[in-house]
C-alpha cells in the first residue's frame, strides 16, 4: 500500500480503520474479520473494502446474519488461537449477541482462572447525526462499560482510529471497539510512523483555564466547535477526548479539573446510568475540593433515540455545550 | 420429505446383543473393542454414579450450592466419551462429569464449581485435561464456542490429512430444553455453512428441569438439524455399545473432513434436575418405572456377565466407586477457604488499573479489623 510508504496522510476514519486491520491482517495470520456484509461487499460502511479480495475468505469472513452466532463462533476461534474481529453492522443489532458479549466474552478468561485469555475485538459503528432509521444511531457504550471482563474504547480521529484498532486486536483481552459512524468520512491526517497515544489514554486535544469539556467519540468535534465559539466571547475551555470508557484515565481529567475547577461531561446517550454519570461521581469524589461548580452532564435525553427528523434535538451540538458552560460559569 | 429412521439399539434392555436394523452400519465400529475395554466402560458408569450420590449426599450436608446428578445418563455420556480421541476437544454443558474424568479432569474441579470456591474448577489448555472446556451454565451457549473452534480446526487444516492423530474433532454436549435456545440453532447454521468437523451430541432426558421434550418440540429432535443440512442420528443412549458406536463413526467422518453431525441419544434423567428440584411434582411413577427397568448400568452388568465377568469384577468396581467417593469426601470437607481477592486475579489477562485499586483497597480494609477480629 502507498500510504505506508510516507509518513502521514489525510485519509477518512473509514479508510483509516481500514488501513489499521490491512496492517494487522498482514502482521499475524491468526487474526480474522468476521461479520455481515464485510468481505464481498466491503462492509455497509466500507471498512472492510478489499480485504477479502487481499487475504482470502478463510481470514475474511462474510457470516451467516446471526450476531451472537458470529461472537460465539469467535469465542471457540479465539480459544483455538486465533484473533477474532468482529463487526456488528450497526450499534442497536448487539444487543442479539449481548449474552455471548456479557456472559462468555466477558467472563471466560475469570472463569478460566487465567488460563484462556479472549483477545477478540468486536466492532460498532455507534451513535447519530446521520438521519438513519431506527436501530442505526444508537450509542450503547454504557452496557459493555458497566460489565468486568471488558475493555472499551472509542476513537475520535482517523489516526486514533488507525493505531488504536491495531491496538485493540494486539491486546488479550476483549475490547468493544465503538467507531462514531458519523466521523467516518471527514479526513484527518494519520501518523503511519508512531502511535500518539496508548489504548487506553485519555488525551488533552485543546488547552484552557475556564472550564473542562469531556467526551468521546463524534462528540469529541462538537466539543472543539464549542470551544472555539467560547474563545471568540473570553472564555478559555479545556477538552479532553476520553478514547478509552472502561477502563477510564482519570489522571488528565482530574489535573484539567483542578486547574479549571468546573467540569461539563457530554455524550450522545442517553444521560441515566451512562459513562458520563460514572464520570460525574467519580470526579465529585476525588477532586471535590478544586470544584468551584457542580460537575454538569450534556447528554441524549431519557427516550430511544427518536425518529431522524428530530435528531438534532435530542443530539447535544455546541449550542448545548455552551448552554451549561455558562450554567456551570454561573455558579 | 422427511425420513422415518429407527433407534440405534444393540443391546436390548435386557442387556442381549441383539442390534436393531439401523445398527448394522455401525456394527464394524465395534471390532477394536477388548473385552477389557467393555469393563472400562461399565467401571466408568459404576463409579459415576456413585460420585452422583455422593455429591447429593454432601450438598444435602451443606457442602455445596446445588449437585446436578447425571444418574440415568450414563451410557450416553460413558459411550460417545470413550469414542474421542486425545486430539479432539469436547465441549459439555454441566452435567457431564464422566466425559471429564474419562477426559483425564480430576473431577474434584466439579465439586470446588458447586461449592462456590471457584466459577471454573479446571483449566481446559492444561494437556492433561484431555481438552475438555469449562462447564458452561447458560444453555446452548457452548455449542456456539464448540462451532467456532471447529472452524479454526478447518482454517487449521486439522482434518482430512490421513493423519489419525492430528485430524480432530469438536464434540458438544447438550440437552432437549436447549434444543429451543437461539444459540443451539445458529450454532447448526454456522456449522452446516463452513463444513466444521463436529457432532452435535444431544442427550435428550425427557426434561428441561419440569417441562417435558413435547413442549420443546413437535418433532422427534434428531429430525431437526436435517432442516439445516446437517445429517443426523437418534441412538438409545442407555445402550452404552450404541452410544461407543454411534459417536465413533460420526467423530470419524468428521475428521476425514466429511463435515458435522448431530446425535440424539434418548436417555432419562433418573432424579432431579439439581438438589434444588423435586421431580414428583411433575414426573410419574410409571414414567420413572419404565425407565429405571432401562437403567443403562444394569443393562450392561447382565450383558457383561453373559460374556463372563463374574461377581468378583463386579465386586472390585464396587469398591473403586466407594474408595472414589469417600476420596471426594474427604478432600471436600478438608477445602481451603479462599481467599477473598482473588475475585480480581483474573478478570483481565492484562493489566488493569481498576482491579489493582479495588484489590488493594479491600486488603487495606479486611486487614483494619486485625488478625482474627473478623
Amino acid at each position: 500500500m502507498s500510504s505506508l510508504e510516507t509518513t502521514t496522510q489525510d485519509l477518512p476514519m473509514a479508510k483509516a480503520i481500514n488501513a489499521g486491520l490491512r496492517k494487522s491482517l498482514t502482521d499475524s495470520d491468526r487474526v480474522l474479520l468476521m461479520g455481515e456484509d464485510i468481505g464481498t461487499l466491503g462492509g455497509v460502511f466500507r471498512v472492510t473494502e478489499g480485504l477479502k479480495a487481499e487475504f482470502g475468505e478463510n481470514r475474511v469472513l462474510d457470516s451467516p446474519l446471526a450476531e451472537s452466532g458470529i461472537v460465539g463462533t469467535a469465542i471457540g476461534l479465539a480459544m483455538r488461537g486465533f484473533r477474532p474481529v468482529v463487526e456488528i453492522q450497526f450499534d442497536g443489532f448487539v444487543y442479539p449477541a449481548f449474552n455471548q458479549i456479557t456472559s462468555q466474552l466477558a467472563k471466560i478468561t475469570n472463569r478460566g482462572r487465567g488460563n484462556q485469555s479472549m483477545p477478540v475485538v468486536i466492532r460498532v459503528p455507534y451513535g447519530g447525526h446521520i438521519g438513519a432509521i431506527e436501530h442505526h444511531q444508537e450509542s450503547p457504550e454504557a452496557y459493555f462499560a458497566h460489565t468486568a471482563g471488558l475493555r472499551v474504547v472509542s476513537p475520535s480521529t482517523p489516526n486514533d482510529a488507525y493505531w488504536m484498532i491495531q491496538e485493540a486486536i494486539d491486546s488479550n483481552d476483549p475490547v468493544m471497539f465503538f467507531e462514531p459512524k458519523s466521523r467516518y468520512w471527514p479526513k484527518g491526517p494519520v501518523d503511519f510512523s508512531a502511535s500518539a497515544a496508548p489504548l487506553h489514554a485519555s488525551r488533552i486535544v485543546r488547552t484552557g483555564t475556564d472550564a473542562t469539556l469531556v467526551g468521546h467519540g463524534a462528540m469529541v468535534s462538537m466539543l472543539l466547535q464549542a470551544a472555539e465559539i467560547a474563545a471568540g466571547e473570553g472564555i478559555s475551555l479545556e477538552v479532553i477526548d476520553l478514547r478509552s470508557l472502561s477502563p477510564i484515565d482519570y489522571a488528565p481529567i482530574l489535573s484539567s479539573v483542578t486547574k479549571t475547577g468546573r467540569l461539563i461531561v457530554c455524550q450522545e446517550s442517553a444521560g441515566f446510568v451512562s459513562v458520563g454519570s460514572e464520570i460525574a461521581a467519580t470526579v465529585a469524589e476525588r477532586a471535590f475540593y478544586s470544584l468551584q461548580a457542580p460537575v454538569i452532564r450534556v447528554s441524549g435525553f431519557d427516550v430511544p433515540f427518536p425518529a431522524a427528523k428530530v435528531e438534532t434535538f435530542f443530539l447535544p451540538d455546541a449550542d448545548r455545550i455552551l448552554e451549561a458552560v455558562d450554567r456551570a460559569l454561573a455558579y | 420429505m422427511v425420513e422415518e429412521s429407527p433407534t440405534v439399539q444393540i443391546l436390548s434392555t435386557d442387556g442381549t446383543f441383539q442390534p436393531s436394523a439401523a445398527a448394522e452400519e455401525y456394527l464394524p465400529l465395534l471390532d477394536s473393542l477388548t473385552h477389557a475395554d467393555h469393563e472400562q466402560f461399565y467401571r466408568d458408569m459404576a463409579v459415576i454414579r456413585r460420585f452422583d450420590l455422593e455429591c447429593t449426599n454432601l450438598q444435602r450436608q451443606g457442602q455445596m450450592a446445588l449437585w446436578p446428578p447425571s444418574h440415568g445418563q450414563e451410557a450416553a455420556q460413558v459411550g460417545s466419551a470413550r469414542a474421542s480421541k486425545p486430539q479432539d476437544h469436547i465441549f459439555p454443558s454441566y452435567r457431564e462429569h464422566v466425559v471429564a474424568k474419562i477426559r483425564g479432569v480430576d473431577i474434584f474441579g466439579i465439586v470446588e464449581l458447586m461449592r462456590g470456591s471457584t466459577l471454573g474448577g479446571w483449566d481446559a489448555n492444561d494437556a492433561a485435561n484431555g481438552n475438555f472446556h469449562g462447564y458452561t451454565l447458560v444453555l446452548g451457549t457452548q455449542t456456539l464456542h464448540a462451532t467456532g473452534y471447529a472452524m479454526g480446526i478447518k482454517f487449521d487444516g486439522d482434518i482430512g490429512t490421513g493423519d489419525a492423530d492430528r485430524d480432530a474433532a469438536v464434540m458438544v454436549y447438550f440437552g432437549d430444553g436447549s434444543t429451543s435456545e437461539g444459540d443451539v440453532n445458529e450454532a447448526m447454521v454456522f456449522a452446516a455453512s463452513y463444513q466444521t468437523p463436529q457432532v452435535f451430541f444431544l442427550q435428550n432426558n425427557q426434561w428441561a428441569i419440569s417441562v417435558p421434550v413435547s413442549t420443546q418440540s413437535r418433532i422427534p429432535l434428531y429430525l431437526r438439524p436435517r432442516g439445516f443440512g446437517i445429517p443426523s442420528v437418534q441412538v438409545d443412549g442407555n445402550d452404552v455399545l450404541a452410544s461407543f458406536a454411534v459417536t465413533a463413526k460420526h467423530l470419524g467422518d468428521a475428521r476425514n473432513g466429511l463435515g458435522p453431525s448431530f446425535i440424539e441419544a434418548l436417555t432419562y434423567r433418573i432424579g432431579a434436575h439439581t438438589t434444588s428440584d423435586d421431580p414428583s411434582r411433575y414426573q410419574t411413577d410409571e414414567q420413572l418405572a419404565y425407565w429405571v427397568a432401562r437403567d443403562p448400568i444394569l443393562r450392561f452388568e447382565a450383558y457383561l456377565r453373559s460374556q463372563g465377568a463374574g461377581d468378583d469384577f463386579f465386586a472390585d468396581v464396587t469398591q473403586e466407586a466407594e474408595d472414589f467417593a469417600a476420596d471426594i469426601r474427604r478432600r471436600t470437607l478438608a477445602a481451603a477457604p479462599v481467599a477473598p481477592a482473588s475475585m480480581f486475579t483474573n478478570v483481565y489477562s492484562e493489566p488493569h488499573p481498576v482491579m489493582d485499586e479495588q484489590k488493594a483497597w479491600l486488603e487495606k480494609y479486611e486487614a483494619s479489623f486485625g488478625e482474627g477480629n473478623r
